[in-house]
């Protein structure tokens, strides 16, 4: 197979591009997808402060890399969740990383800021832990955001991801959601800007990109996320995806396009209904935040 | 060959020579969900593994 912008022997096949790339091309390829998705959904601007939220996984990385790569000022964050060796692993990825590019790492880790991991939220709130742990990611990379000065928080949601919550929001016609399921969701009171440019890219290149671009990243799934919803959700898009490629990228882009102007109105009805936590200050729409709430029953909760 | 796969991690002996494609369908994986590395390299689905290749299948689908 050859390389189709340059005729030379080709790495890796995008079969929803009807294409394939040798090295180069392709790490000229992920960087150009990222590009159009920030110019096109007015992420970033080059004189702001990117940062990159990472959990030493291919998203994350490839994401610094190519945003680095196309000349924003990207710093990383890290969380640490408390889920054993795994976050111990984790962390040693983003923290070599970030060591061997001379870029700054921000970590933050839950058990020893905040008195709780994972697998305590989840046995205090007995719902499953990527619950807990979507929350606590929400919260505090938004508040390490706004801690440091930063302007947008940029993080490495891609589109096989985006696809998979579409499919999910879609079969419960969730409609609050999905009228916040955007590219770009814009700076308010007590909120940075977010941003996703990895929409462009499915994970089978951000993978590839990491590989290509030496970048080493943990491989192993998350142990507490195995068999969720959300991987079954991949699951079934991919079989779809398999027999016919494009499949997702219509599903997604198509719904960007044609859905979200539809739900404007939703998502300015549900902006107007947030306060603010009487604890932490944060965004929130009950007098007390999901998240202080969680810290709250985390601690009166045995292990 | 050898194939190192992961999730759980294991090693499998097959036959070659066999083509990438092939291979994947063989394991019953989904060509979307996985990159395959020879050696060092990424291969293309066209590619012919040898009986004596070093291969590793690497999903590339996270949960979080």
């Amino acid at each position: 197979m050859k390389c189709k912008p340059c005729g030379e022997q080709a790495v890796i096949e995008v079969r929803r591009h009807r294409a394939a790339f040798c090295r180069d091309c392709f790490l000229h390829h992920c960087r150009e997808q990222a590009r159009r998705a920030i110019s096109s959904h007015q992420m970033i601007r080059h004189s702001e402060r990117v940062l990159v939220a990472i959990s030493g996984g291919k998203d994350s990385l490839a994401l610094w890399d190519i945003l680095v790569e196309l000349g924003y000022q990207a710093d990383g964050v890290y969380l640490g969740l408390g889920i054993g060796d795994y976050s111990d692993t984790s962390r040693t990825y983003a923290e070599k990383y970030s060591a061997d590019r001379g870029l700054t790492l921000h970590v933050v880790d839950i058990p020893t800021e905040h008195g709780f991991a994972i697998p305590d939220a989840a046995r205090a709130t007995k719902r499953v832990p990527c619950s807990a742990c979507g929350l606590s990611k929400r919260h505090l990379l938004n508040k390490a955001a706004l801690d440091g000065g930063y302007a947008v928080l940029a993080t490495g949601h891609n589109l096989d991801d985006e696809a998979a919550v579409l499919f999910g929001n879609v079969m419960q016609w969730n409609v609050g959601y999905l009228a916040r399921q955007r590219p770009m969701l814009p700076e308010t009171e007590g909120f940075a800007r977010r941003v996703k440019p990895l929409i462009r890219l499915g994970e089978r290149e951000t993978a590839a990109y990491c590989l290509l671009a030496g970048i080493d990243y943990i491989i192993e799934e998350c142990p507490m996320a195995a068999g969720n919803r959300h991987l079954r959700y991949k699951e079934t898009l991919n079989e779809i995806e398999e027999r016919s490629p494009g499949a997702k990228t219509a599903f997604y882009m198509q719904f960007l396009e044609h859905m979200l102007p539809v739900l404007d109105s939703v998502a300015e009805s549900e902006h107007d209904l947030v306060g603010e936590c009487s604890r932490c200050g944060a965004p929130s729409t009950s007098d007390v935040c999901a998240f202080c709430k969680l810290v709250e029953r985390s601690a009166n909760t045995p292990a | 060959m050898q194939v190192h796969l992961h999730n759980p991690k294991r090693d499998v002996e097959v036959t070659g020579p066999l083509r990438v494609t092939d291979l994947v369908r063989q394991l019953g994986l989904n060509r979307e969900s996985v990159l395959v590395i020879r050696g060092d390299s990424l291969v293309t689905g066209d590619v012919t593994l040898a009986d004596d290749d070093a291969v590793e299948i690497r999903p590339v689908i996270s949960g979080g």
